[in-house]
């Protein structure tokens, strides 16, 4: 759907433009235009669309995304690793037991997801294409830095219209591993060490003590890796299978996906790895 | 429904006149009823950008700002090497606080402007018309749909006229030229010990002692942990980066 518009393809145009007359719907154009998002009809946004609606009772419904996450990234001597979580949850109820919480961008760009899920995955879509058309243009790959300004100026404008994300987005330019930190409040920083999500504050505890410029690879995995079971131990909105990555000079490399359930009782039974 | 409006500007009237400084009530009891709608809606944003601090002083030949080096998320520092000060020419910095994004928007969208000034004329925006173009922009996006909250310092030196100039401004658009202030809570702490121990004739190093004194007492007295602050001279010639200021002291 990203490249659609780009490559003029109106396979669905025309199913589209069939429902619409049935349905009689209001154009809603982001299948040809990204940006184009229907606004909610209220006069601002800080509106709290969940509070606004109600169900066939008129009781006011609660509008529940995917929210508990815990994901983590940091930078070391040997470039970056991301570790996440797979749990979606919509308030007590786990939607998902294997969502893929990291987003592959590029071959050379990582993204995480915390917070809506369907926001993370739209706009980070969107910024995938944004970043291969910078590359058709420019002949070049786009830098960690510019991509993550791409998106972060991209979730400004729609500043407490209701999107809810914290991504990182990591990977290998010319300067090397970048890490950035991108949330929907308009947030934007580089950083060694990042922990996003409802389990964030355990990962951190585990990351933080751990985490040292001058691990060697197989140690930042462990890290990384150690870090998001012990956020989905303790963490009710996290859990499920713990995904590592590694990004390095010639771009991201899948390390491993494990269930925190067998790392539990690898851990306990004293081991520190699981390959 | 009379009744109810009058309650919230009330309300707002004593948030505001607490949390911002004398300078922004002056103003406020101009605008009270017109912002009342507006304000409801900013002060609940504001709660967060009383945690940040920015400290500015002004002195014969230089002005000295820091600005605190965290960056606060909820209940979390996320970031301890954070900068909130930005370079706008050559010889002028804004330091920032507010509304995470409004933040950094704001001020790259002044800094790009004034430097594209400069392109067009051919020589550098006054200090002085620089913070007018800022506040100008800050006044006229209050009363837009998405205005942004940010409180900000200007500092900067006029080559021109020989003069070290610093600048209050508030998101209201409240534009004041000061000798010293300090924004959010911490700045609380230090206004009385400028307010105390200021001399327009200090030298560099008085000036750092002094500013030292000021985030000590951050550290001894403010509840959040704002430990590490950045700190920038600008005299005539430009900018200058001070050692950090890791703040040490606890209270009594």
């Amino acid at each position: 759907m990203a490249l659609e518009s780009l490559h003029g393809v109106e396979r669905y145009q025309h199913k589209w433009n069939e429902v619409q007359e049935e349905a009689a719907l209001p154009e809603i154009g982001n299948f040809t235009n990204q940006y184009q998002l229907m606004m909610p009809p209220l006069p601002k946004a800080e509106c709290q669309v969940g509070e606004y609606l109600v169900d066939e009772t008129g009781r006011k419904m609660k509008l529940n995304y995917a929210h508990g996450t815990t994901t983590l990234g940091f930078k070391f001597k040997g470039g970056a690793v991301l570790a996440v979580d797979s749990r979606a949850t919509s308030g007590q109820y786990i939607g998902s037991g294997n969502v893929r919480k990291i987003i592959e961008i590029s071959p050379y760009l990582l993204g995480t997801m915390a917070g809506g899920a369907a926001d993370c995955t739209y706009w980070n879509r969107v910024l995938a294409k944004q970043c291969r058309i910078y590359e058709l243009r420019n002949r070049e790959r786009i830098s960690v830095a510019a991509a993550s300004k791409l998106l972060a100026n991209m979730v400004y404008q729609y500043k407490g219209y209701g999107l809810s994300m914290g991504v990182m987005v990591a990977g290998w330019d010319k300067k090397g591993a970048g890490l950035y930190y991108v949330d929907s409040d308009g947030n934007r920083m580089p950083g060694n060490v990042f922990s996003v999500g409802s389990g964030s504050l355990y990962a951190y505890g585990v990351l933080d003590s751990g985490y040292r410029w001058d691990m060697t690879d197989e140690e930042a995995y462990e890290l990384g890796r150690r870090a998001i079971y012990h956020a989905t131990h303790r963490d009710a909105y996290s859990g499920g299978i713990v995904r590592v990555y590694h990004i390095k000079e010639g771009g991201w490399v899948r390390i491993s996906e494990q269930d925190s359930k067998d790392l539990h009782y690898a851990y306990a039974e004293g081991k520190t790895t699981t390959q | 429904m009379r009744k109810m409006v009058f309650k919230r500007i009330l309300s707002c009237r004593v948030n505001v006149s607490v949390v911002y400084s004398p300078a922004s009530h002056r103003e406020f009891s101009h605008y009270s009823l017109s912002l009342s709608l507006q304000l409801s809606y900013t002060v609940s944003r504001a709660a967060d950008m009383d945690l940040q601090c920015l400290i500015g002083m002004k002195f014969n030949d230089f002005v000295l700002m820091a600005t605190d080096m965290s960056q606060l998320q909820r209940i979390m520092v996320q970031k301890s090497d954070d900068d909130k000060m930005y370079q706008l020419s050559s010889h002028l910095v804004m330091a920032v606080a507010g509304e995470a994004g409004d933040t950094t928007q704001f001020a790259e969208y002044i800094a790009k402007n004034i430097q594209l000034y400069k392109m067009r004329n051919g020589y550098e925006l006054s200090p002085s018309a620089a913070v007018h173009f800022t506040r100008h922009t800050l006044a006229t996006h209050l009363r837009s749909r998405e205005p942004y909250t940010v409180n900000l310092l200007m500092g900067g030196y006029d080559p021109k006229t020989d003069a070290a100039e610093l600048f209050y401004m508030d998101f209201l658009g409240a534009s004041v030229p000061v000798n010293f202030y300090g924004f959010g809570y911490g700045g609380m702490f230090t206004l009385s010990i400028t307010d105390r121990e200021y001399r327009p004739d200090m030298t560099e190093d008085e000036a750092y002692e002094l500013m030292k004194k000021c985030i000590s007492e951050v550290k001894r007295r403010f509840i959040v942990n704002l430990p590490k602050f950045r700190v920038r001279l600008i005299s005539k010639d430009g900018l200058k980066d001070l050692p950090v200021i890791v703040a040490e002291g606890e209270a009594a």
